[in-house]
């Protein structure tokens, strides 16, 4: 296929999958595709959104990209791109950029950029400390948002108090403040996000340039943070391993156990056995906030909704502790080896010029990089679960009042749906009649799971519309690694759909071959064996304990700069991320070939 | 021949170190007592070798045949009958005259006696090198004095014998690397180039002989992109003069110099390697099937050879193209040569970036095209 004639189907080709139509139409108007999009590149944002949005998931699309752009076209100013346009057709999001190309507009832009970003790099420190309370005082609110009640009768201290305000107003009140906090939150998740991104950018290219073998992990090592906020919710699971053999009640942790049957039993051994479940508790707040995926979906619960995936951790981690092994990261050897690593690139350099340049890049790179790795677990992670478990709790509510059978229902209601059937239950409760949603919600919610699972079936093409020459748009080639190239090899892969090798980013060099535990989700995670290679869809961090009895990882999605790259090279694990189609082609106990230097994972048997 | 020659030297060799050796042989150095500085006296090879011996690297024991002894079996030719006049005295379009020049020169070369204090102290100094075995095999290697890029176009320059024994084959082969300066190649090239006859000298590496299970080159700097953070190696199976005669085609890696990480592996068909002829030299022959495609190297001395490549480049603050082997009986690595890299040095021109008065300027080549603030 040559350039000239090279393009994917046009969004409009791009058909509802019969029988989803109503499901289709529940998104938005403003994200439903129109002829004029056409003439547009689109790509789908399958390293965020892989699966199907269901309707209420949406709101993570809007929130986000209405803060990015709000980042790039006009608060920083970004010269060269605007904001990210999105469409959701059959679940999936597609995105496009709005690059300024315009010489004359560019400079305009780079007059006010330099004025507000080079602002933020020169003040990095003061701002993102005073980031991290306003992020905590917005995490505190949204802790501090009152339990949803709808008592009888209006409680008499409210009524004695002369408050005025009945408690169906107050669900209002909850929901909106819920809502509006989760949008505030991604404001937050972008203040830096991009220039924190673009400064390491900065560096990253200098190296290419100056090491044009150089690979991707190398340079993330020479920037990546030791104590960043990430690893510790792994270090807390190590602790844990650690008192259980201290306190004695190491024998309670045997795999295949679920927590539930631990705890019960550690209970029963008195006062070592609740010494560790306090030490727990202490954990669990707040670094057992973290989610088992990317924090984009309401079912990527957390640790402290599932304790599964932190108790997976223990047996091995205490073996390690018994058979003498020590559990804590050696920080300053892993700083000494980090400064000498960026010692040694800096000898290769060609002239001292070079080296002051490189000095200067790798600076900034490390001022703005504890922002990059640390914004994740205040905005993706711990705010992200506390939002879907508030709107979890409106679930319950209005299942409790017939709306919907469970509480997990509510999240096929579009973000204005659940606002409209609260208003509904608030008008009930105040005039007396029954609410009206319980006629009407069933049947929908009933139709949108069966679209969702319906559109998980079908495949989707990475990429709608004329294929752009070259994509200068920063933020795109930043955030989502979409190049020239990328495109040219998602234009091949339909033609070499029969191979028997998977390529994605070369994670964390090494080679393995061993027996695939293809797991789709956190449930599964106790199927993973000692010498597994595990191939899951998105590798996060927080999927780390079980890191230590893996022999290699592969996902369909993350790049080479993902926390969960980071983790595996850690770990001295062979890892490829972002192969796109790792759980759809690999069967589970199908023996694979990893190669984490080369990003391929050959099929073997 | 070698027992007149063990006689005559009886009183040499019961000196008890090279040291004393050195100091006592006009016409020899040590390579641990050589460095790049003694070029002028050992020629390029030597002086190379012996900055490698001395920086502590593996490099097979040796000595060097000073060009000194060069000028002293000339000026006995001279005495007979012009050498250098005669070349000087030639027109470099005369292929003729220049073809029947080079036939008589080398003639008489080759059939010369050798003034005998060079016999004694080569005598002396080979026996030193492979002391209680005298047949064991050298290699013989000429060693020119001129700069490294014009040292490739003396082509004749380049002589190099391998499994080479005794001390009566080593003096005929120090002979050939003499004569092939005469070559009409070498006679050639320096007339068209005026280079002074006066100044043409060489010198003559005798170095043991590795028996190489495997051996190649390595690259300190990617000959394709010229990356500095890489090392790339090539290799194949026996005497590195298969790989270095293009005959085979050999096993190539990249490895990165810093972290070790290998990001490419290609193995390739190795189906001939070189090895040692019965009646001296190499020969060529077929490798079994079942090692043809198997990698001539493991991963372990993958990593010894990155580490030497590092070591060697710091020593000489430059990159550099270098050939190496390995043992067969010890499994050693050694170092046969090493040569700056010219080829990336020559392309090297803007850096790749300066330092920014205002280092935040340098995203501007991420986020826009810089402007002055």
């Amino acid at each position: 296929m040559t350039r000239e004639t090279a393009a994917f189907p046009a969004p409009s080709s791009l058909k509802v999958v019969p029988g989803t139509e109503a499901a289709q139409a529940a998104y938005p108007y403003y994200m439903q595709f129109t002829a004029a999009d056409d003439q547009r590149f689109w790509f789908y944002n399958s390293m965020h959104f892989p699966e199907p949005m269901s309707a209420f998931d949406m709101v993570t699309a809007e929130a986000a990209y209405c803060a990015l752009g709000s980042s790039t076209t006009r608060v920083h100013c970004i010269p060269t791109t605007l904001g990210i346009d999105y469409r959701i057709i059959n679940g999936r999001v597609y995105i496009g950029g709005n690059a300024v190309t315009d010489p004359a507009e560019i400079a305009r832009r780079t007059g006010e950029f330099q004025q507000r970003a080079f602002y933020y790099y020169a003040n990095w420190e003061r701002l993102y400390a005073q980031w991290r309370e306003k992020m905590l005082a917005l995490i505190r609110a949204a802790q501090a948002l009152p339990k949803l009640e709808l008592p009888e009768f209006e409680p008499l201290e409210h009524v004695h108090a002369g408050r005025g305000v009945a408690s169906n107003h107050q669900l209002l009140d909850i929901y909106q403040k819920t809502l509006e906090g989760y949008f505030r939150m991604w404001h937050h998740h972008f203040e830096f996000l991009l220039l924190g991104y673009g400064a390491y950018m900065t560096f990253f290219a200098f190296c290419k340039k100056a090491f044009p073998e150089i690979s991707d992990q190398t340079i993330a090592r020479m920037v990546a943070g030791i104590e960043a906020e990430i690893f510790r919710p792994d270090e807390e699971v190590r602790r844990l391993a650690r008192r259980a053999v201290e306190l004695g009640v190491d024998a309670e942790f045997q795999e295949g156990r679920t927590p539930q049957v631990i705890m019960a039993a550690l209970e029963k051994r008195g006062a070592a056995g609740r010494s560790w479940l306090e030490e727990l508790a202490t954990s669990r707040d707040p670094w057992f906030n973290i989610n088992v995926g990317d924090g984009f979906y309401h079912y990527h619960r957390s640790w402290n909704d599932d304790l599964s995936m932190p108790f997976a951790g223990l047996p091995g981690y205490i073996a390690s502790i018994k058979a003498g092994e020590s559990l804590e990261r050696p920080i300053g050897a892993l700083q000494s080896q980090r400064r000498q690593l960026i010692q040694d690139y800096r000898e290769l350099l060609g002239s001292e010029e070079e080296r002051q340049a490189y000095d200067q890049m790798i600076g900034l790179a490390h001022r703005v990089f504890p922002y990059v790795e640390g914004h994740k677990f205040y905005c993706e992670h711990w705010y992200t679960n506390l939002f879907f478990n508030k709107i979890r709790e409106f679930g319950a509510l209005l299942a409790r009042h017939g709306f919907f059978a469970r509480e997990e229902d509510v999240f096929h209601l579009t973000h204005f749906e659940l606002e409209a059937a609260i208003i509904d239950l608030m008008t009930s409760w105040s005039n007396g009649s029954p609410p009206r949603g319980p006629a009407h919600w069933p049947d929908i919610v009933a139709a949108r799971r069966a679209a969702i699972a319906e559109w998980a079936r079908h495949s989707t093409p990475p990429a709608l519309g004329p294929v752009p020459e070259v994509i200068d748009d920063p933020a795109i080639v930043m955030l989502w690694g979409i190049t020239r190239e990328s495109l040219d090899a998602w234009l091949r892969a339909g033609t070499d759909a029969g191979s028997r090798e998977l390529r994605g980013f070369a994670a964390s060099s090494g080679v393995v071959e061993g027996p695939a535990c293809v797991v789709r989700s956190v449930e599964e995670i106790g199927r993973v064996r000692t010498g597994d290679i595990l191939v899951c869809q998105i590798t996060n961090p927080t999927w780390a304990p079980i890191f230590q009895k893996i022999a290699g990882a592969v996902s369909d999605i993350g790049g080479s700069m993902s926390h969960a790259a980071i983790v595996a090279r850690e770990f001295g694990l062979p890892a490829v991320v972002g192969t796109g189609t790792a759980t759809s082609r690999i069967r589970d106990g199908q023996r694979i070939r990893v190669d984490g230097g080369r990003g391929i994972v050959t099929l073997l048997s | 021949m070698g027992s007149a020659f063990v006689s005559m030297v009886a009183a040499v060799s019961s000196r008890s170190s090279p040291e004393h050796c050195v100091s006592a042989l006009t016409y020899i150095a040590w390579f641990d007592a050589i460095g790049l500085g003694d070029r002028p006296q050992v020629g390029g090879k030597a002086a190379s070798l012996g900055e490698l011996t001395r920086a502590g690297i593996r490099v097979p024991p040796g000595y060097v045949v000073r060009t000194a002894a060069f000028e002293r079996f000339l000026a006995a030719l001279e005495r007979v009958a012009p050498v250098r006049a005669a070349v000087a005295a030639l027109r470099c379009d005369d292929l003729e005259a220049i073809t029947a020049c080079s036939r008589a020169l080398r003639r008489r070369m080759q059939e010369a006696a050798l003034p005998q204090e060079l016999t004694l102290d080569l005598a002396a100094a080979h026996e030193r090198l492979l002391g209680a075995h005298p047949d064991q095999p050298v290699a013989v290697r000429s060693s020119a004095t001129c700069e490294d890029a014009a040292e490739a176009s003396f082509a004749g320059l380049q002589d190099t014998y391998l499994w080479v024994r005794g001390l009566a084959a080593t003096l005929e082969r120090v002979r050939s690397c003499w004569a092939s300066l005469y070559s009409v190649e070498s006679i050639s090239y320096r007339l068209q180039h005026g280079f002074p006859e006066e100044q043409v000298a060489m010198a003559v590496v005798v170095q043991s002989m590795v028996d190489a299970r495997t051996s190649g080159v390595m690259f300190t700097r990617s000959p394709t992109t010229g990356d500095r953070s890489v090392v790339t190696v090539e290799g194949a199976w026996g005497v590195g003069s298969a790989v270095v005669g293009g005959e085979v085609t050999p096993d190539r890696w990249v490895l990165g110099k810093i972290t070790g990480e290998i990001s490419v592996r290609d193995i390739s068909d190795k189906h001939i390697q070189h090895v040692a002829a019965a009646a001296g030299g190499v020969e060529a022959v077929a490798v079994e099937d079942e090692r043809r495609r198997v990698p001539c190297l493991s991963d372990e001395e993958l990593q010894e050879l990155r580490a030497l490549a590092r070591r060697i480049e710091r020593h000489y603050g430059r990159a550099q193209d270098i050939e190496w082997a390995i043992d067969r009986a010890s499994g050693a690595i050694l170092l046969l040569q090493s040569r700056p890299e010219t080829v990336w040095a020559a392309k090297d021109a803007a850096p790749v970036a300066t330092p920014q008065q205002d280092p935040l300027m340098h995203v501007m080549s991420i986020f826009g095209k810089p402007q002055c603030r």
